[in-house]
């Protein structure tokens, strides 16, 4: 029986030992740069590209594929291309190498030839490598000299005029509800003309300004796009690349192990802090960062006091009846329901009944416009969230409260003390190392949750965050990004899944930390209770 | 507590079939604590308790004098923890329990629906079988009952934290740890804690309800030693098993036998002469 059990236990921790390999092991190594092979074929056809695994079919030997990049210039619009492995002539690890990470259409693999530069300030002499590093500094002093000024002055006027249209909408609902009341004040709703009107006047000029700055940008932009790289690709045809779409250039052969790990820091780094590009699959993840700690945090925030209090209700309060045990099962099997139904209650209630009801009572004026709280949005998603995790809280808070002896309660009752000066002074103290357990696990749980969050709001592209720097600063009828909607969308919704796939690795990995780093917190803050109540059990 | 003068609660009940006249008389002597002079400070009178249909207490009528020990004995099930925790009303948290008579505390009637039970708990203080320290400081311990009485003073708390704990001889073993937490002391410790968190709130009466039962037997001694010193300020009633300790610390012994009184008198008298039958086969181990 013995080995029976052990060996369960044993199937257990190696699946999860599995998961976690696969994980870390393809995780980890995404960001690392790996050399770049150039391969010449039984044929003379060239090929320059990453080696990414190798499959032995039946009939035609082993196949070996390759990343080969520069998916524009292909004839197939491909970014992997499998080669048999007994055509392969000979390879070769060229130094001169050089990846592009672009803007668009991914990385280019291939050599530098020349820089032209009319804009730049670049050397005109030495290696062509140097040249367009230099080259790529200088434009980044460019990008943020004349660009990005008029990027935030844009912004800035479509912010004003978003203002101008709601104060505008505002009184041309106020002119309207007037017209039509009982009481038909013509007079008011005329008043109101002149301030429309004038609105009216400072939206056009702010029109004609954003129009502006936009051709300004233009204007800049194509100034800087003069800005090319004139670079070969594998086949020697020579390609020119505009210096504004580069963001990165590195050569991944001669580079030194501190070359290699500074370049890694680099893509963590942005990983942490950008926001995508290229349908999720290149870039940075913070937005889906942000979305998924402050969905948990506000989740916990809802949720946590109405699962504690309904806990002390039923531990403390309620009578062991038929009706208290009926309730008690229900909150057990609260538990066992789908998530995705969960989410269908959260569209039901939430969006289509509380949001449409918001939207009636204090957006009417603006509904033309679009809807505010009548849809998706994490404000629900959070509620949605809590609902599904607040039971786990609700048991864990009773039991807590109930396995402390009675003795501890008669002896504050003894003392004088209220029903409710005992459960507040003496018995949450207690009751509390149990309640944080519950709230552990209701975080993991809401932190992995993705199901219902695809009904109540979460989206894969976001023009905005919740949360930015314009009153009042969180929004919580925005949608939002998420990490665990963020690997199923880039791992199945996007056009070019294949060179997606170390994306989906890195977010799965970075998911895994946050919801470790959560619960790490909640088990150091319960730790640190019990070492203050000196309960030595775990 | 020794297991040998304790009869199992499997013979107390064999011996209520073989005997049934502990039953049968309603009320059994109440001798009259003729050496004592104190004016008693509990008049106990026609007591009856029912637990839902079951009588547990059946017709006590008995006054605790003031200032002196008094201890309650008899088998398991006798009813003397009950009668105990009548007196600072701690069966109301009990569902489905009734009471009639009258307990008079200082005179005033207790067993009111009006009464304060929350004033009346400060008056009269309770020690329970297990050690219950709450999870707090030990400082915060001792001064639960007067801040929970509204008492906001630091210098009042602070006299009064010390002079409890000196009461309990804990201060010299806690004095340089107040702010850390009393689950960490022993189970010695925790009952003097109890005891320090009795006394703090000045009560007249304390009960104690078995309060030596859990602890070991040089813990169990310094708990005696203690009830002798604090009898000179306050009034105990104490529930004992332990028939050598009611005769250790007591002035007065009541036995209590199926919910009567059997016999009240001076301890030394009680259990040299018993009066009663029933209390001599207690006390000697011996039923019928």
């Amino acid at each position: 029986m013995v080995w029976v059990a052990g060996g369960g236990l044993a199937a257990v921790l190696l699946g999860a030992l599995i998961l976690i390999v696969v994980i870390l092991s393809n995780g980890l190594v995404v960001f690392w740069p790996a050399p770049i092979e150039q391969v010449r074929l039984d044929d003379g056809t060239q090929i320059l590209g990453r080696r990414i695994n190798s499959e032995n079919s039946i009939g035609r030997g082993l196949q070996v594929r390759f990343k080969t990049a520069n998916r524009e210039f292909d004839s197939q619009r491909q970014d992997f291309h499998w080669v048999a492995d007994d055509k392969i002539a000979s390879t070769d690890l060229p130094a001169e190498c050089v990846v592009l990470e672009r803007l668009a259409n991914g990385d280019f693999y291939g050599f530098v030839k020349e820089i032209k530069s009319p804009g730049l300030d670049v050397k005109q002499s030495g290696d062509p490598f140097h040249q367009l590093q230099d080259a790529l500094r200088s434009m980044d002093l460019h990008k943020t000299e004349e660009l990005d000024p008029l990027l935030r002055r844009i912004e800035g006027k479509t912010d004003e005029l978003n203002a101008v249209k709601l104060s505008r909408l505002k009184g041309e609902y106020r002119q309207k509800q007037l017209r039509n009341s009982a009481s038909h004040d013509e007079k008011a709703a005329t008043a109101l003309e002149g301030n429309i009107a004038e609105l009216k006047a400072v939206a056009g000029e702010l029109q004609k300004d954003s129009e502006r700055l936009v051709n300004q940008r233009s204007k800049v932009e194509e100034s800087l796009r003069q800005n090319l790289a004139i670079v070969l690709d594998a086949q020697g045809a020579s390609r020119s690349i505009a210096l504004m779409d580069v963001i990165r250039v590195y050569r991944p052969n001669s580079m030194n192990i501190l070359a290699k790990a500074s370049h890694y820091a680099a893509k963590v780094w942005e990983l942490l802090t950008t926001p995508p590009r290229e349908a999720n699959t290149e870039g940075g993840v913070l937005p889906a960062i942000f979305g998924t700690v402050a969905l948990v945090l506000l989740m916990a925030v809802l949720s946590f006091p109405l699962g504690v209090l309904a806990g002390v209700y039923l531990g403390e309060y309620a009578r062991d009846g038929f009706l208290v045990r009926l309730v008690r099962i229900g909150v057990n099997n609260l538990a066992g329901i789908p998530s995705i139904v969960y989410g269908i209650f959260g569209v039901g209630f939430f969006i289509n009944s509380l949001g449409h009801a918001i939207d009636e009572q204090f957006y009417a004026y603006r509904l033309a416009e679009g809807r505010v709280f009548h849809g998706g949005g994490v404000l629900w998603a959070a509620l949605t969230l809590g609902i599904l995790t607040v039971p786990v809280v609700i048991v864990a808070t009773e039991e807590a409260i109930r396995v402390i002896p009675r003795g501890v309660r008669e002896s504050s009752y003894a003392l004088g003390s209220t029903k409710f000066q005992t459960l507040i002074r003496v018995l949450l103290p207690l009751a509390s190392p149990g309640i944080m357990t519950g709230f552990i696990l209701a975080m993991a749980r809401a932190a992995g949750e993705v199901a219902p969050l695809m009904l109540t709001g979460v989206v894969s592209t976001a023009g905005t965050v919740p949360l930015d720097g314009r009153f009042p600063y969180l929004h919580l009828e925005r949608q939002f990004l998420h990490l665990g909607f963020q690997i199923y969308t880039v791992a199945f919704q996007t056009p070019n899944s294949e060179a997606a796939r170390p994306m989906v690795y890195v977010i799965t990995l970075l998911l895994v930390l946050i919801v470790l780093l959560l619960s790490g917190m909640a088990i150091l803050l319960r730790n640190r209770m019990r070492k203050q109540l000196q309960i030595k059990t775990i | 507590m020794s297991e040998a003068t304790q009869p199992p609660a499997i013979l107390a009940r064999t011996i209520a079939k073989v005997s049934p006249t502990a039953a049968a008389q309603p009320v059994v002597d109440v001798p009259t604590p003729t050496d004592t002079h104190a004016q008693p400070i509990v008049q106990v009178k026609d007591l009856c308790l029912f637990y839902g249909r079951s009588q547990a207490l059946k017709s006590i009528t008995i006054d605790f004098p003031r200032n002196q020990v008094t201890a309650l004995i008899g088998p398991s099930g006798c009813g003397k923890s009950t009668l105990l925790r009548c007196l600072n009303r701690m069966n109301d948290l009990i569902d489905d329990i009734s009471t009639t008579g009258s307990i008079l505390v200082d005179g005033q009637e207790i067993l009111d629906r009006g009464t304060d039970v929350i004033e009346l708990r400060r008056r009269v203080g309770m020690v329970f079988q297990k050690p219950t320290p709450f999870a707090k400081s030990i400082y915060e311990n001792v001064a639960y009952g007067l801040r929970i009485a509204g008492m906001r003073d630091r210098r009042t708390l602070d006299e009064a934290v010390e002079k409890s704990l000196r009461r309990a001889a804990l201060w010299d073993e806690v004095k340089d740890r107040l702010r850390q937490s009393a689950l960490g002391l022993s189970g010695g410790q925790h009952q003097r804690l109890c005891i320090a968190r009795a006394v703090a709130v000045n009560p007249e009466i304390i009960l104690m309800d078995e309060p030596c039962s859990a602890l070991d037997p040089r813990s169990t001694s310094r708990v005696e030693d203690l009830i002798g010193e604090l009898r000179e300020d306050f009034t105990i009633i104490i529930v004992t098993h332990n028939m050598l300790q009611a005769a250790r610390v007591s002035d007065q012994t009541a036995f209590l036998y199926e919910g009567v009184l059997i016999e009240f008198r001076p301890t030394q008298a009680l259990f040299t002469c018993p009066a009663k039958k029933e209390t001599e086969d207690y006390l000697t181990g011996r039923f019928g």
